[in-house]
């Protein structure tokens, strides 16, 4: 089961309700953080994954910033690869 | 939106398909079961297969909750609805799933009150604010939900609600996997594995892929880049001659799990002896249902429900598609019989269904389009 | 579980009612077939009406066709335009109806009140009319209170004087409690057509543009959140507004270039582009990046795993315009202040015909069907 939405918590649960609120681009949700209780530190500004209305895990941005950097070293190293093989001469 | 907008960047996309291209052999032929469903529908929504060569396709596997439940199951919550005191809710997704006798749609349409939510806190809300009525939930997903309903039935017992219960239809992916694993007709060079599910139960109960069948998993994330990212590093164990569980959704998922969804879904519900799956058949230890401490909160307790067994229509190819044997449009009776306004099988129904998302999302032929669109260009920024 | 097993004999017919279809071999073969079974007059198989037969896709189009069409018959309700064109004389009047049954009543931005006035003003407007007259009919249910009655009227009084029109006839029901949501209200309205040509949707050729003007699923995503009964919320409003001076200055800039305008409501913008790709029997091709959408709306689709594309406006417009006029008839509606965020948004190609395709922000290809049934949110 999937769809899991990614959105940051403004405001922690200030009972045993285990309601947080959180923001997706804007939009406001309670999210149940229950399952996160014992498994993760939440404060204010943490990004978590949103499913069903419970938060299953937090976001973690170094990992998220990580994978980017990943990506993104993948192109500009193949287009110098490319460029430096276009203007090389193999005369 | 963060976290899904730079996961979407086409330039990236095009780099990375760039890289598979390149890790491809000559001649040869890839295929990658993507299990999940979410899967198949970022896949789809996404136009993904654009940026992947010819030479590498991506399966579509089982792991969609709603498409593996039996028709004779469906019969069951509408029993259960059609009492006169009962509010059923249920996920979008389970409104027009086909059981014998009709969908959610229809028994709504004659009369029964089921209600759409987005969580089974919104049933449980319901249920408070209708004590003269007993509302059931319709728990349907694998290990990723199985969690959330848990800890609301756990809610519902704390607050001393007495008119909630919970129809459990929740499913275990291993079992499915395993299904395809045993499979005969299937040749797979590896797998995705479903990103939000392992959140839950982590990375390990993948190793035995690897280990005992020798196919690379990838733990993959749901925006598209996350799932071209995993093919990569599929082709790229290939290349390596590599056979490995690896976690591309490492910014969400613990290579451990979440303990503490595992204890919820543990302390609220045990493993069934057996539960029959749409398409896949009879299998066992691979469903729960609730402890008997929670019978008070179990629809199948609760109620009588008709448990008939429904078979498939026999024309109903799902279960080869759901095992990746079969491309939706293969399917005799695709576009027929069965379409998304008149649906034989669940492929057909779930939006996370193969057929439906071929249907909805990739129905033309590619090699028009591509000439259309590039007509087209003006308007589209390179 | 009990013994025995039972056949689903609903899927047995359905499958024996098309016993004769060949097992066809190719991907290509099975996509034709598909296509021609569509073009196919469509019937209606329930036996009773469900939602879906309102949600404005594919179920309400087989109604309004199978059961509608066929019984009341004419050219001109089979163009099925926002309005129809009628003549009296040498003058030809657009002449339209709609019922409005939203719920809630009061919603940010607005209530029924101004989606009954400016819903039925719209409809006029894009078929290139002057609105004049509207007709009011109201269904109410017993216990409803006469205060926000109070309101809705004087709603509509003010919703039409801001669109220059007036209601000048009307009908008032009661009926008992729990036979009508409140409030249920019907308008009708007259508008003059005194510019030349005829705005149709099957008048568009490929390499048109498509124009949308402004930012979509404001209302459809205001009304869902404004229910209560999800726990989510938003600063968004109901985008309703009346569109007739924007209509005039798109005509007065296009002239007979402007081949179609729709007012964008239930079913969203992807409804609009599959009617005039049907219509004209091109194909609409759009550029998903260029579709404007504010984020609230796109992170509320996500949450709700419904898509921005579907969801219902009431204060948008679709407009077709031949490429010579494109560039001024969007800086004429940037110009304008409902369409401030006006955009391109595709072109209509040749091929392949009656199909919508998206080009996604990704870079991939994908179409962009009628919906089936209500947008049903997924949870996987």
């Amino acid at each position: 089961m999937c769809l899991g939405i990614p959105g940051e918590l403004v405001e922690l649960p200030d009972d045993d309700t285990d309601l947080a609120l959180v923001t997706v681009s804007g939009v406001r949700r309670k999210v149940n953080v229950g399952l996160l209780r014992g498994e993760e530190e939440l404060a204010v500004g943490d990004w978590i994954l949103i499913h069903v209305g419970f938060a299953l895990a937090k976001i973690d941005e170094e990992e998220a910033a990580s994978a980017l950097r990943v990506l993104h070293q993948l192109g500009p190293a193949y287009d110098q690869e490319l460029q430096d093989f276009a203007t090389s001469d193999v005369g | 939106m963060r976290f899904v907008d730079e996961f979407r960047d086409p330039e990236t996309a095009r780099h990375l398909a760039r890289e598979i291209a390149a890790l491809c052999e000559p001649g040869r032929r890839y295929a990658f079961m993507e299990v999940c469903g979410g899967h198949t529908h970022t896949i789809y929504k996404h136009g993904l297969e654009d940026h992947l060569p010819e030479n590498v396709r991506l399966v579509h596997g089982p792991g969609c909750p709603v498409c593996v439940l039996p028709m004779g199951r469906v019969d069951d919550a509408i029993a259960i609805a059609e009492h006169d005191d009962v509010i059923m809710t249920a996920f979008g997704d389970m409104m027009r799933v086909p059981g014998g006798r009709g969908s959610f749609f229809d028994a709504k349409a004659a009369g029964a009150d089921i209600r759409m939510v987005y969580s089974p806190l919104d049933a449980l809300k319901i249920a408070r604010n209708h004590p003269d009525k007993r509302v059931v939930f319709m728990a349907i997903g694998f290990e990723t939900t199985a969690p959330s309903t848990a800890m609301t039935v756990l809610r519902a017992r704390a607050e001393g609600l007495e008119n909630f219960a919970v129809f459990a239809n929740h499913v275990t992916i291993i079992p499915a996997i395993k299904a395809i694993l045993d499979s005969p007709d299937l040749r797979l060079d590896g797998f995705l594995g479903p990103g939000h599910v392992s959140t839950v139960i982590g990375c390990r109960p993948y190793e035995f892929i690897a280990r005992d069948h020798g196919k690379p998993l990838v733990v993959a994330g749901f925006e598209p880049l996350d799932i071209l990212a995993s093919v990569h590093r599929l082709m790229r164990q290939l290349a390596e001659v590599r056979c490995e569980v690896e976690n591309q959704y490492s910014r969400v998922v613990p290579w451990d799990g979440n303990r503490r969804a595992l204890e919820v879904i543990g302390q609220v519900m045990e493993l069934r002896p057996w539960f029959e799956w749409r398409g896949l058949g009879f299998i066992s230890h691979s469903a729960m249902a609730l402890r008997s401490e929670f019978a008070a909160y179990d629809a199948e307790r609760i109620f009588d429900v008709p448990g008939v067994r429904v078979a498939d229509p026999k024309a109903c190819q799902c279960g080869e598609v759901l095992k990746g044997v079969l491309e939706p449009w293969e399917c005799k009776v695709f576009g027929t019989a069965c379409t998304p306004e008149t649906p034989i099988g669940t492929c057909m129904v779930s939006s996370e269904g193969a057929c439906a998302a071929y249907y909805n999302f990739g129905r033309f032929s590619r090699s028009r389009v591509r000439e259309a669109t590039l007509l087209a260009d003006p308007v589209v920024r390179r | 579980m009990t013994s025995g097993t039972e056949r689903a004999s609903w899927a047995e017919d359905a499958v024996a009612a098309h016993a004769g279809a060949e097992h066809l071999r190719t991907e290509d073969q099975v996509l034709e077939r598909i296509e021609r079974a569509r073009r196919r007059r469509p019937r209606v198989r329930e036996e009773r009406i469900t939602l879906a037969h309102g949600a404005g896709g594919k179920a309400t189009s087989t109604l309004i066709e199978a059961v509608f069409l066929d019984a009341f018959r004419n050219p001109e309700l089979e163009r099925l335009g926002d309005a129809a064109v009628v003549g009296v004389g040498d003058t030809r009047l657009a002449f339209t109806t709609d019922s409005y049954v939203v719920s809630p009543l009061f919603f940010p931005g607005g209530n029924i009140g101004d989606l009954a006035v400016n819903g039925t003003v719209n409809d006029l407007a894009v078929s290139g009319a002057r609105p004049l007259h509207l007709s009011a009919g109201f269904v109410l249910e017993e216990g409803f209170p006469v205060a926000d009655l109070r309101r809705i009227v004087d709603t509509m009084a003010a919703a039409a004087a801001a669109a220059g029109v007036q209601i000048v006839t009307g009908d008032t029901k009661v009926v008992q409690r729990g036979k009508a949501d409140g409030c249920f209200v019907t308008t009708a309205g007259v508008g003059l057509l005194d510019r030349p040509g005829t705005l149709d949707a099957g008048a568009a050729r490929p390499g048109d543009a498509v124009i949308v003007s402004g930012p979509i699923g404001d209302h459809g995503v205001t009304v869902m959140l404004a229910r209560g009964d999800l726990d989510v919320e938003s600063d968004l409003v109901s985008d309703t507004a009346p569109l007739h001076t924007l209509c005039a200055t798109i005509l007065d800039v296009g002239g007979t270039a402007v081949r179609v305008m729709r007012d964008a409501t239930r079913g969203g913008v992807a409804t609009i582009f599959n009617e005039i790709a049907t219509a004209s029997g091109a194909a609409v091709v759009v550029d998903e990046a260029a579709v404007p959408v504010r984020a609230e709306v796109t992170g509320a689709a996500e949450l709700l795993g419904i898509d921005p594309l579907y969801v219902a406006c009431e204060g948008r417009l679709v407009a077709v315009v031949a490429e010579e006029v494109a560039a001024d008839v969007l800086a004429a509606m940037r110009a304008h202040p409902l369409g401030g965020e006006a955009a391109v948004v595709g072109r209509v190609a040749d091929d392949p015909p009656g199909l919508v395709l998206l080009r996604t922000a990704f870079g991939g290809t994908r179409i962009v069907d009628l919906l089936v049934g209500d947008p049903l949110p997924r949870i996987c």
